[in-house]
This record gives structure tokens, sequence and C-alpha cells, in this order.
């Protein structure tokens, strides 16, 4: 779990580690003065409290000019050193360096979708090859959503309506998770993806398989089929082993009968499974909730034939 | 010398002498104002932390649980909505401010009594809308961001009726107390006279004047993009999304300043009165107070660094943000200062007063991580931010309110809390109130963002502390109230000063007559005189 202790594993990315110094920059100061007030109110209030109800008499103290004025001067001193420290680095993460790969980012409620610069899609899941500076280019189709990847330590507002960006360097190879990070509805917390860092070598070999499959398109209809099926993201809501996740199971799905959440039962057939994918929330399975995105403007007629066809075999 | 409510109710009657409903609600007297809002505010907070239990509860397994995702959402609305606008910004102002400012200043009531009982009952037509809106509840998070807001089939337009309700019971407070602050202090009570909590009060009203008016406007703007669709925020109708954020924090974030300087104003009393010693560095802390006042105004965008507002912006907002850390850290300096050689009594209200300096101060040093951009990246809205809010404002604002309550509630009751019952409770609020918040800070740093009603399975082990601290958190708060409810009745009687304390709101009876003083007292010094007269110092020192 790359993500999980901040203070080690800032090696991610190239501002990752910058960001983690800052961090510890301040923690060192946080520490200090917590130290320093904590043990002196702890001190005073054990050592000068009243004993046995007795109370002993106290000096009349009403200020002390010189402390006054160091212990504004000093903090305040600090307070600057934090605040450019901290700024310097935010520049140089809000700095591209020239020649990144630029990548397309839409966000929808409730998912990711990434444009590479030839024009290849993506859903929930961005490969990348290690060494390689990208510029992410976001915008929303609906509402607020945040592009968060926690081990990048980065984090950028995606607005309808207009662009943010976002950039970085990534350092290792690995898989690292993705967050919505501004509250974008109930599915809020689904929305979920992963960057995928690669070696050079691996990413090429990826990327002209892909340019392949594109080209090539020779495949059965039930081999497309699962491979939109695992590109669309659809196994983040649904199993295909029979566990209900935020969305009901695949297993068995054609020909099994479904309960509605208004009661009325039907046979899943082919008009069902096509209606689920392009008008999701038509028809509700009871005990689920209307979240899943439209992949109406995502898959073509052909795509969502194949689907259906890798369905079919999910016995 | 003790008055039992009964044996004043002859020549000067306690204003708690009167039983009747319409007494009650249709009262002139700034104490039983204050008693309404005291009863409206705690209400809430109990119903706000019921729902915060079961957030909690939900969260203790990282996948579907409970109940489903939206009403997650929305109970997480509810909690912030409820805490914010019904319990922490009213709870010190109005309930405490209300009662005791004249008390303090030596008056005997606020200069515009029936604008005061307007505000509390405006003050309740708003809850009666917001409650209303419940019908079809909202899910927006207590942030209301356009242009979610604008889209969900909630009931916004009623919600903002509401809000805008409270907004104005608290301008018309607000107002009430800075004219009442202005020209009702008794004779001989010089602005460098006043309680600190006078102090806080006024830099507190000035705030609530001058920013309650933009969420106003803010959301009669939402309300008519929803139902006129005049584009201000969704850029679907051509309005600018990061508008409405500005908007908000511009009220927002002056806002957590009227939480929590009347907290800081009550610390500023008990200190000094249970350690027997002047309070160190009188003036520091008031201008503290209206520098916060100040500077709280400038500081709105560091809620906004990711928010794609522009990195000048950003690299401005954030260099200001760091001149609220003065004021705040000479405050409790002071504070810490003040126990020095004190003779320090550690009775519930100070054990209170320890407990606000204590988490403040972890509560303020997690603030430099938001402050600072390249932190502040990272952690906002994540679970840091959670836990510093709360630590802030629960153990901030709440922490002040409850030594407050302690402190004056032999004042306002006429009767003694049991004191080993308030120390359990304190025992169990301070344990629980850690475990809940503490595991927060690590699960920001480690990147769970907020508002998620699943989260990956990874970080569950803390969710599970921070649900378990919750309960222990529940049980004290709720020995608090019971000692509250049992010693109404069975509380021993309140002598006039229990706690020695030299503000003019000890030098009448417990509970106050309704006309709080016989005889408008005179004041001829401060009320920090507490320890060895300076004439006498220097025999002092040599003792020693």
């Amino acid at each position: 779990m790359p993500d999980v202790y901040p203070l080690t594993s800032g090696d991610a990315t190239l501002i990752a580690h910058s960001v983690d110094g800052v961090f510890i920059f301040i923690l060192a100061i946080a520490s200090f003065f917590f130290l320093l007030t904590q043990g002196f109110l702890i001190y005073f209030a054990l050592k000068y409290r009243r004993r046995k109800g007795i109370e002993q008499p106290t000096p009349y103290i009403t200020g002390n000019t010189v402390l006054e004025i160091v212990w504004v001067i000093i903090p305040s001193l600090l307070l600057v050193a934090i605040f450019g420290y901290g700024m310097v680095v935010f520049l140089r993460m809000r700095t591209p360096i020239p020649g990144a790969m630029e990548v397309q980012v839409t966000a929808s409620q409730f998912q990711w979708s990434f444009k590479y610069p030839d024009g290849r899609t993506a859903l929930n899941e961005l490969r990348l090859p290690v060494g390689k500076p990208v510029k992410l280019i976001m915008t929303s189709k609906d509402v607020i959503h945040g592009f968060f990847v926690p081990a990048y330590r980065q984090k950028q507002d995606v607005l309808p309506g207009r662009y943010t960006y976002l950039w970085f360097l990534p350092r290792q190879a690995g898989s690292f998770d993705l967050y919505c990070s501004q509250y974008c509805g109930t599915g809020h917390s689904i929305m979920r993806g992963k960057i995928l860092v690669m070696p050079v070598a691996d990413y090429q070999a990826w990327e002209e398989r892909e340019e392949q499959k594109q080209k090539g398109a020779a495949a059965s209809p039930v081999e497309k089929g699962e491979k939109l099926f695992q590109d669309s993201g659809c196994l983040g809501c649904h199993s295909i082993d029979g566990t209900p996740k935020v969305g009901p199971t695949l297993k068995g799905i054609f020909g099994s009968t479904v309960v509605l959440d208004n009661g009325k039962t039907l046979t899943a057939d082919e008009e069902y499974l096509r209606e689920s994918i392009v008008d999701p929330n038509a028809k509700i399975v009871k005990g689920y909730q209307p979240v899943m995105p439209t992949f109406k403007a995502t898959l073509k007629d052909d795509d969502v034939a194949a689907i259906i066809a890798y369905l079919k075999t999910l016995k | 010398m003790d008055h039992a409510p009964e044996a004043t109710a002859g020549h000067h009657g306690s204003y708690l002498a009167e039983k009747t409903l319409r007494s009650w609600a249709l009262t002139l007297d700034h104490k039983r104002i204050g008693v309404l809002y005291i009863c409206t505010t705690l209400f809430f907070f109990l119903v706000g932390g019921v729902v915060a239990l079961l957030l909690r509860l939900k969260l203790l397994t990282p996948g579907p649980a409970l109940f489903s995702d939206h009403t997650y959402n929305v109970l997480f609305t509810i909690h912030g909505a409820i805490m914010i606008f019904l319990f922490v910004i009213p709870a010190i102002p109005s309930s405490l401010g209300n009662f005791f400012i004249p008390l303090m200043i030596g008056a005997r009531d606020v200069v515009f009594p029936r604008l005061n009982l307007f505000s509390y009952w405006c003050f309740v037509a708003g809850i009666v809308v917001i409650l209303g809106s419940l019908v079809s509840p909202m899910d927006t998070g207590w942030t209301f961001y356009t242009p979610y807001s604008e889209q969900t089939s909630a009931a916004v337009t009623v919600l903002s009726g509401g809000l805008f309700l409270v907004g104005l019971s608290s301008i018309l407070t607000g107002l009430n107390f800075i004219v009442t602050i202005h020209t009702m202090r008794a004779p001989g009570m010089t602005w460098y006279r006043m309680p600190l909590f006078i102090w806080a009060m006024y830099a507190t009203s000035v705030i609530q004047v001058l920013a309650t008016p933009v969420i106003g406007i803010t959301f009669i703007l939402l309300a008519a993009e929803r139902v006129l669709g005049i584009g201000f925020f969704d850029p679907a109708k051509g309005g600018d999304p990061l508008l409405f954020q500005h908007f908000f924090w511009f009220y927002s974030h002056p806002v957590v300043y009227v939480m929590i300087l009347p907290a800081m104003g009550i610390i500023s009393e008990v200190v000094p009165v249970f350690s027997r010693k002047p309070i160190f560095g009188y003036r520091a802390i008031a201008y503290s107070a209206l520098a916060i006042a100040f500077i709280g105004f400038l500081v709105w965008g560091h809620h906004m660094f990711v928010s794609g507002m522009g990195t000048l912006a950003g690299i401005v907002f954030s260099f200001l943000t760091f001149f609220v850390a003065v004021p705040t850290g000479v405050k409790i300096f002071n504070w810490i200062a003040t126990l020095y050689r004190g003779s320090i009594s550690l009775d519930s209200p100070m054990l209170y007063a320890l407990t606000f300096i204590f988490l403040f101060i972890i509560g303020g040093l997690t603030g430099l991580f938001l402050g600072s951009l390249a932190t502040d990246v990272h952690v906002h809205d994540t679970y840091f931010l959670v836990a510093h809010f709360h630590y802030t404002m629960m153990g901030g604002t709440v922490m002040g309110l409850f030594a407050g309550l302690h402190y004056w509630f032999p004042k306002v009751t006429g009767r003694m809390l049991n004191e080993k019952l308030a120390k359990y409770a304190w025992g169990l609020i301070l344990v629980g109130f850690n475990l809940t918040f503490f595991p927060m800070f690590i699960l920001g740093m480690q990147g769970m963002p907020r508002r998620y009603a699943e989260y990956p399975a990874k970080y569950q082990g803390l969710n599970i502390v921070a649900t378990v601290g919750s309960w222990v958190l529940a049980l004290g708060v709720f020995l608090m109230f019971l000692n509250f409810i049992r010693s109404l009745r069975r509380g021993g009687l309140a002598p006039d000063n229990p706690w020695r304390g030299l503000t003019l709101e000890w030098s009448t009876s417990s509970p106050p007559p309704e006309e709080n003083f016989a005889e408008i007292p005179t004041v001829s010094e401060w009320p920090y005189n507490y320890g060895e007269k300076p004439e006498r110092r220097t025999e002092g020192k040599r003792e020693r």
C-alpha cells in the first residue's frame, strides 16, 4: 500500500517528496510548540493546584511586556517561514514541465474518463509510463468533482464549464488510488479509480496492443465484450462471481428473474440488459440505489451488443 | 448570603418566579430569553449528536451497511447543518451572551428587549422552516456547493429560507449586543474595565452584523436561480460555481470566529477565577479578539486552494491566513501565563477550560498544515480537515460552552451541580473526544476523503477506533446532561458567588432578580483583582 504512511513513501512522484518535506518541517515546528505549551499547561496546572482545598497567596502579575513581544515576534517569523516554504513547493506543483504528455480528463457522476493524445479512451484507469511528465486537463460534465491521488499528494477540483489542470512526474511503477475528493452526490464514495504506472517498455507494449486491437477488431463479440466490460469499469460495482457490491452481481444474469424496487419482476433478456446499460435508472433492482451512470455516449450499439454477448457467458 | 429562589421571591422576585407558559414565550427579560436559547440550542446539540453516532456506526465497516449511501449523505448534511447553524453559532452568543452581557456590565437588560424577543422567535421560525425542508431532505453537505445543490431534487429553496431567518435572528442579536455594550455599561465601567467575555462578545457581534448579510444574500441568489432560472452559480445557466464558494466562505470563514471567540471569552473569565490570579495581558487578549475578527474577513480563500481559484489568489490567502495564528497564539500564551504561580482549584468549570486550551492547541497547530499551500493540497477535503475542524469547534467552542455552563449553572438556576458526576462526565468526554477525532488526523494524512459513505478497506482499523470513541464521548455527554437535569431539582442551593468571582454577575443573587440588581452598581476597578494587591507585592516577594 504505497499511500498509507505519508512520511516515508513520498517517492511516487517528483513533487510528493517535496510536499513531505514541507509536512515534516511544519510537524517539527508544531511539535515544538505542542510540547512547549502543553508542557507548561499541564506543569502549571499540577504544580500550582490547590492542595487539600487550602488557598495559597498568589502574586499580582498582570503582564510582562518583554515576554509578550517575544511570543508575538518569534511565532510570526516562523509562520512566515512556513508560508514561504509551502508557497515555493506549491508553485512547483502548479508549474508543469514543458513537453508533458497531455491527457484529457472528464469527470461525471460517478466515473473518470481519460482521453490519451492519440484519441484512445479509458474509464477509471489511467495507465502511464514511469519517468514521463503528464499534464491532466480536466473538466466535468455535471457537478464539481475532485481529482485526488493521495500517493502523489495532489488534488485539484474538476469544474463544469471550465478547465483546471494538474501535472506530475511519476517516479515509481505501481498502482495508485484515485479518489473523488469533492462531494458530488449519491455515488461520491464509489467514484474511485486507479493510476497504473508501468515501466516504459511495458507501457509501450501495452500501447501497441491497444492500437492493434483498435485497428484489427477481429475479436469475436464475446472477447470484445469482455474487454469493453473490463475497460468500462463495470467491475467497480458489479461482480461476476455472485457477490453483491454497489450494484447487483452479473453472474448468471441473462435469463434470470429480476425483482425491481417497485415490486415487479421481469426476466433479464437482451432488451432489459441494453436498457440497463444506456438508461440504467429506468429500472432499479430491489435493494439497490439509482447511482449507475449512463453509457449511452461512451458505448456504440455494437459495443452494447458485444457486452450482452459476454454477459450471456457468465454462468 | 445565600438566596433560595423562594427567599428572593418576596421583595426582588427571582427572574424564575413566574411559571406560566405565557411568561416564558412573551418575556422581555434577557435572562429568560437566554434560557430559551440555551434549551433550544442544547436540544439541537443532542439531535446532531445522535445523527453523528449513526454516521460513526455506519463507518464501522467499509462497505454498504446499515442504511443506503444516499441516507448517509443526507445524515451528514443534517449533522453539519444542525450543528453549525442551530447549535454552534448561536450556542454561546445567543444563550450565555444574552444572559450574562447585561449582568456583567451592570445593566438591567439589553438595550432593545423587544428586538431580543423577536430574534428568538425569528430563530424558532427559521428552525420550523428548516424542519419543513426535511420532507425532501438535503444531501448536499452543509456547504451547499453549486451546481450540485442546483440539481439535486432536495428542498434547497425551503432550507435557504429557513437559514435566512436564522441568519436574520443572528444579525439582530449582534446589533442588540453592540448597542448594549456601547450604551448600557454601569457607571465607572470604562472599556478597559470590561470583563474579557464582553470584549469577545463585542468582536463576535461585529462579525455577525457584517458577515451574516452576505450568506443571506447568497441564499436568496441560490433560491432565485433554482426557482427563476437566473444564472448566478450554475455554468449550465451561464453562472460561475466558484462565485458561490467565494460568497459562502466570505461568510462561513468569519463565522468560525463567531463560534470560537465567545468560547475564548469564557476561558478568559474562568482561568483567572480558578487560579486566583489576574488575567495575564488583559489588553493583548482584548485586542487580539478584535484582530481575529478583522483578519478573519480576509482569509476566506484558504478554503479554496484546490478549487481552481488560481495560483496567485491562493498565495495571497495563504499569507493572510498565517496572520490569524498570531493573535490566537497570544491568547493561548496569556492563559497559560495566568496559571503561573496561581492557586488553582480543579473544579469542573476549570477542568473544561483547561481541556479547551489543551484541545484548541492541537486544533490550532494542525491548522498550520491546512494554511500552508503545499500540504493543504494533500490534506484538504480529507479526514485531516474533519479532525482539525472538530478539534477547534468541539474541542474549542463546545468545551468553552461546557466550561461556561458549569461555571454559570449556579447563577442561572440557583442550584449547584453535582461536582463528582461532573468530573466523571468530563473524564469520559476528554477520553472519548480524543479517541474519536485523533485517528482522523492519521486517516486524512493517509488520504481518506471526507463524506465517503463507503471507503477502501485499508482505512478500517482507525475508523473502528473512532467509532468506539464516539460511544465513550456519548456516554460522557449523557452523564453531563443527567447532571444538569438532576441538579435542577436536587442540586444544593447555590450561594450568590460560589467561585468568588469579581465580575458583576456574582454580586447579585443566584438566580438574579428580574431587574438584575437592586441598585445599579458603580465600578471603580477592573474585575481581575485576584492575588495580593500591588502595594503588598514587595512583601510577597521577600517571603519567597
